[in-house]
């Protein structure tokens, strides 16, 4: 299931928020309005956290995380990083990291496995990366694009990348992490997808402007939607079979 | 293999993406949109207006190029493509690619332009589109038509005068005029009782035939303006200018009766003497001594006066007998004329011939064309009288009993003879009275006898009469005009449409 949500009056909702399998970070704002669509959705799954990071909201591009844990800049106050300690989960590790491409959202991509990271990162970072995210580690760039944390978006079940990767890097990019890739937009056309989607594995939030076409997409390569053909053929095959029969 | 492309570089495959509108399979493109739903979308001719207007004055076919430009223009040309391209607004906002015209009905007062134009939509992609805009030819009358409709519309009169009883200085100036092309500008001529008006849309134009004027003819000029309109808001006066040129009063074969300080500054001549020619000074010659004299337009204005004598009062004298005096007899005058030869000559009235036998007795300065028996014209002061201020101040014994004039010829075989025309201005010689035509005849009986007048105008070989071989030799010593001197008529023998052309428009 996905739904469209708007950051006062903004499409790029992936600035502003951070959704992982458990647990989800949202930027403080002025309204509530965007607090309440992830609240309502998943609140009473995952903790839902008000949080900022160095003072800013644009805490999706600023912060890396998955199911195990959570990087944030070294730019991060004391108070922010003891705050978010607090409302995450305990199993969930929280680690500054001493980078010098602080803005880890843009240069990090990952699912709870494997993560895509820009090619000139620390060594020191891979590690904590390693440590933190229980992740593996691929240096690769995404439609000649070292950015590889905006242009590229992937869950457990799937991932979507830059309209401008060829068909080769999608292979190549694919096979790197096991998860089947399509090229897609969002927010009518914008291929900067980290900026306008957030996704774990059951849910997506993607901008206030996303097309109905490019929201069927995205469903369908995240394994979104509820009636999805696996099911019919996994779930409602023994049954049709047993009457059948 | 490897596809590699003339830039030698790898050829990316792109994955298809559902456009992000229709969900059509679209490569990948800066809007990620297909083309169908970008023109949806977007219109890049929006800001160009599809519909407009172009302005034709129809009795100068000319088209208004805004803001205030006629040109001429073909249908389908390039000049009226572009006047069409600068009617158009919008057309900054984009990159125009292509224009052209597609085929109208003429009648139609229709234009119909293609334009291919490109423009920048977002993210960068560039669309192109095609669209045809329609004019309506409207007709429009233009300024410069107005005014030629209004007739009479002018903005300075140059009003020139010269209070005579006959029109052969006009005759001069009209060729002065043509020859010079001083006429260009005008925008209507008119001719008045005494004179001409010349009416000019410009002041400068009208300054311009006034110096001209008074650079070849003794004349003196003032000038009058006369408020139309102002407009108290911005001092901005409009005014009708008026140049009213007064030509000396003065011609050719006058007798004068200098006054007597004009006359000693000229050299002392005799104050009684005849006008030899006047172009741009009176020149006077004395017949008793033959001694010449020029009379400038500025110093005539000086002390002005009126000619004593004029052609219409001469009478007929026949040459009874002839003496040429030699030089050595000549009463000495530092300028004398070597033209003239200065002669003793008894005449008698050709109306007295046969009734009594009184002869006169005078000297003239046309000694070198008399005969004993010719005709000439001459002033009979015995019988005269005469009111003119100078004059009455003269003693009476300087006064000759006879003044010569000209030779007089047969006037019919001139004009026959005639083997030279001049141009005239068009459809001058429509109006013509009898009296102007003996007039104009005078003049060209001057020019032949006067090369210094002939000096300033243009005389053209008359085809007509040039091929005629006159047999007669019999001439009578009838003054003539060189070939030489005579001009080629410019005639464009076939035009466009395979006929005799017109002469060429002075």
């Amino acid at each position: 299931m996905a739904i469209r949500a708007q950051f006062e009056g903004n499409n790029e909702i992936g600035v502003f928020a951070k959704l992982t399998n458990s647990y989800c970070l949202v930027a403080i704002g002025g309204s509530e309005n965007f607090y309440s669509v992830f609240e309502g959705e998943i609140g009473d799954t995952i903790p839902v956290v008000h949080a900022s990071i160095a003072g800013c909201r644009v805490i999706g591009r600023m912060c890396v995380g998955n199911r195990h844990g959570l990087l944030v800049p070294n730019t991060t106050t004391d108070q922010e990083l003891q705050h978010i300690r607090n409302a995450l989960p305990d199993t969930v590790k929280i680690y500054r990291a001493e980078e010098k491409l602080s803005a880890l959202g843009n240069v990090i991509a990952c699912n709870d496995y494997v993560a895509l990271v820009h090619p000139d990162l620390d060594r020191e970072t891979e590690d904590l990366l390693v440590d933190t995210l229980n992740v593996e580690v691929f240096r690769h760039t995404v439609a000649n694009n070292v950015l590889v944390g905006s242009y590229t978006v992937f869950s457990n079940q799937g991932g979507m990348v830059s309209p401008k990767t060829s068909v080769e890097d999608l292979d190549e990019l694919s096979s790197l992490l096991q998860v089947p890739l399509v090229a897609g937009t969002v927010n009518r056309g914008s291929d900067v997808l980290a900026a306008g989607l957030v996704v774990n594995d059951w849910m997506a939030v993607c901008g206030h402007d996303t097309t109905s076409t490019e929201v069927s997409v995205l469903e369908s390569v995240f394994k979104l939607s509820d009636h999805e053909p696996s099911q019919i053929q996994t779930q409602m095959r023994d049954s049709l079979v047993d009457t059948l029969s | 293999m490897e596809y590699l492309n003339d830039g030698g570089f790898r050829e990316t495959h792109y994955s298809l993406i559902a456009c992000c509108r229709c969900g059509l399979q679209i490569e990948p493109n800066p809007t990620n949109m297909c083309v169908d739903c970008l023109r949806s979308d977007v219109d890049i001719t929006e800001d160009i207006p599809k519909t407009s207007a172009l302005s034709f004055c129809r009795s100068c076919e000319r088209y208004l190029q805004p803001p205030n430009q006629w040109i001429k223009a073909e249908l389908e040309s390039r000049e009226l493509l572009a006047v069409c391209l600068k009617k158009l607004k919008g057309l900054s906002k984009v990159k125009l690619v292509d224009a052209g015209f597609v085929w109208t009905e003429p009648h139609s007062m229709r234009v119909k332009v293609k334009l291919t134009v490109q423009k920048e939509v977002m993210n960068g992609a560039l669309l192109q589109q095609v669209f045809i805009v329609e004019y309506v030819v409207q007709s429009h009358m233009c300024d410069d038509c107005h005014r030629v409709e209004a007739k009479d519309f002018w903005r300075a009169v140059v009003q020139v005068r010269q209070k005579i009883d006959h029109k052969k200085t006009f005759f001069y100036l009209e060729q002065l005029i043509l020859k010079h092309k001083a006429h260009r500008n005008t925008v209507n001529i008119k001719p008045m009782a005494d004179g001409l008006d010349f009416f000019f849309t410009k002041q400068d134009d009208a300054k311009k035939l006034v110096d001209f004027l008074s650079a070849f003819v003794p004349s003196r000029h003032i000038t009058g303006k006369e408020l139309v309109s102002h407009d108290i808001r911005n001092n901005k006066f409009t005014y009708k200018y008026t140049f009213s040129v007064e030509i000396v009063p003065i011609c050719k074969d006058n007798i004068i009766c200098l006054p007597q300080k004009t006359a000693q500054q000229m050299g002392s001549i005799n104050p009684l003497c005849i006008v030899l020619r006047v172009t741009q000074n009176i020149h006077v010659i004395d017949p008793n001594t033959l001694q010449v004299a020029e009379l400038s337009s500025a110093n005539y204005w000086r002390d002005p006066f009126t000619a004593l004598v004029s052609v219409k009062q001469l009478t007929e004298f026949m040459v009874m007998e002839i003496d040429l005096v030699p030089d050595k007899e000549r009463p000495f005058r530092p300028r004398v004329s070597n033209k003239h030869a200065l002669a003793d000559v008894y005449v008698a009235r050709t109306s007295d011939l046969g009734v009594n036998e009184i002869q006169f007795h005078c000297r003239t300065h046309l000694g070198h064309i008399l005969k004993v028996g010719d005709t000439v014209l001459g002033f009979d002061f015995t019988n005269a009288n005469l009111n003119h201020q100078h004059f009455e101040k003269m003693k009476s014994d300087k006064v000759p009993d006879v003044m010569l004039i000209k030779k007089v010829f047969d006037n019919a075989r001139r004009m026959r003879r005639r083997k030279w025309k001049l141009h005239r201005f068009e459809g001058a010689d429509e109006l013509d009275t009898e009296s102007v035509t003996r007039d104009y005849n005078d003049f060209l009986n001057d020019l032949e006898e006067d090369q210094g007048l002939r000096e300033n105008i243009n005389i053209y070989k008359d085809a007509s009469k040039i091929t005629v071989e006159l047999e007669d030799t019999d001439d009578e010593g009838i003054p003539q005009i060189s070939l030489q001197e005579m001009l080629e008529d410019l005639h464009i023998t076939e035009d466009a449409t395979g006929g005799e052309g017109a002469a060429m428009m002075e």
